[in-house]
């Protein structure tokens, strides 16, 4: 714990976005997290993106479970909306907020043991449902509350701190997402936000459900030799799959890229997606062939990281459930109880 | 860029803004904090180690540390580091058991000082302690040199002065007063072994126009400041024109207001932001009700009857950058009295030309910038009669190098081998994250001296004007300053590259990038680095990737997080102290 607030002096050439606010005003509570924590620099690079993409505080909703990570939604945007629940029950409720008022963006914050253990079913079913939202694994292969135990992510061989291996198959959170129709797979780095930042903007662009599995190491439990998901280790085994550029709607485009080994993805909110692939061929709208660059890869240690796979064309909970265009809050009373004449004409019959 | 060598003292105390730019580098923030602690006397003595007169310049300082503040560039205003420095002074104990111990038994040197003022005086608060004996010389009847002549004493009262010259003149010093030296060729002659000259440049300007000499009202502003300060001259005109707009106009102005002038006018040659004198003494003039007024030239003394009646100026239009001007047209301004102050000169008629001491431009000695001494060997200057009129600030300065060199001379060594500064750091850290500093940033705006009411402050010349902080003011004031000598030291080899402090830095000072030359790197940093005054401190490759932490140390506020927030404590926070070489910091000789 820092012996002091953040103080509130900044930087006097500190730029402003469209809406005339600083990045500090992106920011939020002081962080009680381990110092070093990857968690923290995750935090920084939402707030980078939620500056970059002008989003009006308000219109956040911050959603988490419980854990190291889910105590990072307090630690962005300090003018957003908040919800923090039981331990894995972040989607449904995330669900909810997101059918009530489909202008939201909607992020939650979440890690290994949330989403991967007590979670795992209600993240399936999330993917399923194609919600609407901005969902960060801060992945780390350990419990860091409890001190240290292997987590579903942990992979074999790698070891605790005390320098015990573990023996059962991790689960990935891409591969789940590949297997029940996510539309939005990334992986990122905590220690490399010229990565994440982009892949966090596209995140926040794209209609249906993002996930953004990123390796988020423990400093006090989990970033040691025998490790994984240390520093050292992700930058030693990282490769890059694809170099995401996001390009949002606004903003013309003057630097040329090579067409060689480029893919555009236009989104559907009229801002582009630019993959620069570093092995040939990769194209990340294709999932059997995304699935088999991640099987072989991980088959030779690879930590594969940018953004994985989009699927820009399926339908999302909006349009799957039918839900309302204005929110919830704006829908007079009078429509949203119609009274007992109009439900005795729906009827049982 | 190369990794940025710490072990160069001169690295830290650049970041140290208002250390680097004092002419004695006097320990700022060290003393800010003593005085945040309570602890005047001991504020006071680390003052007196490198400025020798806190309470003085206290009051009288031409402050160059408050416009390099860091604090200025954070929220527009310095620390009011020189008020400080007379809190410190104001409030602290007795001295007396903390001064050097002066041997009983001398060395057999003997040193004179031509002239009481405040370079003479450090050279015998450096000397005394080393076993010399120190004639000081002085024409006037009492000490202090230009600081007695020159300041009103409604900005520095005689008691202050008096208090820390006679600190330095109980240690045993020689003080003759009324002792005016008239030949350098019969004092080199008498049993000395250096001969320093502290003579200020005690020649005030003339301004040589029609009708100058044709009445007794107009006067030389720093004699007639002396003339003042000794109490031969207690009256002046009602309507005083002033000539000049420098520190010394400002004190002319002042004082005639004092001494029975209503209407003063201080004119100025050329617009505002030109002017010589300081903000705040040009504030504080306005105050009193100085009118001054912009783009007056002066041309001749009306004279009728024998009687000055006023004074005909040219009004001037200048170009932008002020160099050029065209006439507008001619006024005359009445008035009682008019006060030259136009600048001050040296002059050294009672230096034989003879003796070998060479005289370069505009009659000046010539003077070696680092040693002080002449070319005649054993001949020291400092002060105004070194390098011009400076301030008091630099004429300590040049005691206390002068002190060296004079030791050095005697000791047989030559003035040219200097000892080196020397440095020390040493972890402020407490507890996990805990300092032994306030880190903490304090928002609060600049503390405002409190003045004495107008009624009162006419009522007599001695009336301080400046009633000094109030213990609210001081401790809002104290907390304003950023502790730039608690400087962020950096080890590569420990970093992990997790980003933590980039991302906890308030201002943006910190960046993981790859190498590259200076100005390519200011330009990739988190926040551009535009002072190119301010250093990068760049470090060694890190160990995970090769790239480098580079800190912009322009806006740094030294709050800590960045260590608090690192791992593997390759950031840490470490007090910087600059080991300043004085002539009582060498070795004792041994008695002979």
């Amino acid at each position: 714990m820092p012996s002091i607030v953040k103080p509130s002096v900044t930087h006097p050439g500190l730029e402003r976005n469209a809406l005339g606010l600083s990045i500090r005003d992106y920011e939020g509570g002081m962080s009680t997290l381990c110092a070093g924590c990857g968690h923290d620099s995750v935090t920084a690079a939402i707030t980078h993106a939620l500056w970059e993409s002008d989003t009006p505080p308000h219109m956040i909703a911050k959603l988490s479970g419980i854990g190291c990570s889910a105590k990072t939604a307090a630690y962005f945007a300090r003018g957003a909306h908040g919800f923090n629940g039981c331990h894995g029950r972040m989607p449904p409720i995330a669900t909810g907020a997101s059918a009530a008022n489909r202008d939201l963006l909607c992020i939650g914050i979440s890690g290994d043991g949330d989403s991967l253990s007590i979670g795992l079913g209600h993240l399936a079913h999330l993917v399923r449902r194609n919600v609407r939202m901005v969902y960060v694994i801060e992945n780390n292969g350990v419990y860091g509350l409890t001190k240290g135990q292997f987590s579903a992510s942990a992979d074999v061989g790698s070891t605790t701190k005390r320098g015990e291996a573990n023996h059962l198959q991790p689960i990935d959170p891409i591969f789940l997402g590949l297997s029940v129709g996510a539309t939005f797979l990334a992986r990122g780095f905590s220690g490399d936000k010229r990565q994440l930042v982009p892949i966090f903007r596209a995140a926040m662009a794209h209609r249906g459900l993002s996930i953004i599995d990123v390796i988020s190491p423990c400093v006090t439990f989990n970033d040691h030799e025998g490790s994984t998901k240390s520093y050292l280790f992700t930058r030693q085994h990282d490769v890059q799959m694809t170099v995401t550029d996001f390009v949002p709607p606004a903003e013309e485009i003057s630097a040329t890229i090579p067409s060689e080994g480029v893919v555009s993805i236009p989104m559907h909110d009229g801002a582009t997606l630019r993959f620069r692939t570093v092995p040939d061929g990769y194209d990340p709208t294709n999932r059997m062939a995304v699935m088999e660059h991640l099987m072989s890869a991980r088959g030779r240690g690879e930590i594969v990281t940018g953004l994985l796979y989009i699927d820009e064309q399926s339908s999302g909970l909006h349009e799957l459930g039918n839900t309302t265009e204005a929110p919830l809050t704006q829908v007079p009373y009078e429509e949203l109880c119609p009274g007992s004449a109009a439900l005795a004409g729906v009827g049982f019959r | 860029m190369n990794p940025t060598d710490t072990s160069d003292p001169n690295y830290f105390h650049r970041v140290v803004d208002c250390q680097w730019a004092c002419p004695a580098h006097t320990n700022v923030p060290e003393y800010i904090r003593l005085i945040a602690q309570g602890r005047y006397t001991d504020a006071y003595m680390s003052n007196r180690e490198s400025n020798v007169f806190p309470g003085i310049l206290g009051r009288t300082c031409d402050r160059p540390c408050e416009p390099a503040c860091r604090r200025t560039r954070i929220d527009g205003a310095p620390v009011a580091i020189c008020r400080l420095k007379r809190v410190a002074s104001d409030l602290r104990g007795d001295i007396a058991d903390r001064l050097p111990v002066i041997p009983a038994s001398k060395t057999g040197r003997r040193v004179v000082c031509i002239g009481a003022g405040p370079a003479s005086l450090t050279v015998a608060n450096d000397l005394m302690p080393l076993g010399y004996e120190v004639v000081i010389l002085e024409q006037h009847d009492q000490a202090g040199g230009l600081m007695r002549t020159n300041i009103p004493a409604f900005r520095l009262p005689a008691e202050v002065m008096d208090e820390e010259i006679a600190t330095i003149v109980d240690m045993g010093v020689d003080l003759r007063l009324n002792t005016p030296v008239s030949s350098l060729r019969s004092l080199l002659a008498q049993d000395f072994d250096a001969v320093f000259i502290g003579t200020g440049a005690p020649r005030g300007k003339d301004l040589d126009i029609p009708g100058r000499h044709e009445s007794d009202r107009i006067h030389i502003g720093i004699d007639w400041l002396e003339s003042v300060a000794f109490g031969h001259t207690d009256s002046i005109g009602e309507r005083v024109l002033i000539i000049g707009v420098g520190n010394t106009a400002m004190d002319c102005c002042r004082s005639s207001l004092r001494l029975g002038g209503t209407g003063i006018k201080v004119m100025a040659r050329r617009p505002r932001e030109f002017f010589k004198a300081s903000s705040w003494e040009l504030e504080d003039a306005e105050e009193e009700g100085v009118e001054i007024i912009v783009n007056h030239a002066p041309t001749r003394f009306v004279i009728e009857n024998g009687t000055l009646v006023g004074m005909e100026f040219q009004t001037l239009e200048w170009d932008e950058q002020a160099r050029h001007s065209t006439v507008a047209s001619t006024v005359v301004i009445p008035c009682d009295d008019v006060i030259l102050a136009i600048g001050q000169e040296n002059a050294f008629p009672w230096i034989e030309r003879d003796l070998g001491l060479e005289v370069g431009d505009w009659d000046m000695p010539v003077v070696d910038p680092v040693t002080f001494q002449s070319s005649l060997p054993g001949v020291f200057f400092g002060g105004d009669s070194a390098m011009g009129p400076k301030n008091i600030i630099w004429a300590v300065e040049h005691g206390h190098q002068a002190a060296i060199s004079i030791h050095n001379h005697c000791e047989g060594i030559p003035v040219s081998v200097r000892p080196p500064q020397g440095s020390n750091l040493v972890s402020q850290k407490m507890g996990l994250t805990e300092w032994s500093y306030h880190n903490d940033y304090n928002p609060s705006a600049r503390q405002r001296m409190q003045h004495v009411e107008l009624t009162r402050r006419f009522q007599s010349i001695g009336t301080e004007v400046e009633v000094g902080f109030s213990a609210e003011q001081t401790a809002r004031e104290v907390q304003r300053c950023l502790n730039c000598d608690i400087q962020t030291v950096f080890q590569a080899p420990l970093c992990i590259e997790c980003d933590a402090c980039i991302d906890i830095c308030p201002v943006q000072c910190l960046t993981i990038t790859e190498n590259g030359d200076e100005a390519d790197l200011r330009t990739r940093l988190s926040a551009p680095a535009k002072n190119l005054d301010q250093a990068l401190y760049v470090s060694a490759a890190l160990p995970q990737t090769g790239r480098v932490m580079v800190k912009d140390e322009d806006l740094c506020v030294h709050c800590g997080l960045c260590a608090e927030r690192c791992p593997t404590a390759a950031w840490d926070m470490q007090k910087f102290e600059l080991l300043i070489p004085l002539a009582v910091s060498t070795p004792v000789p041994v008695p002979t």
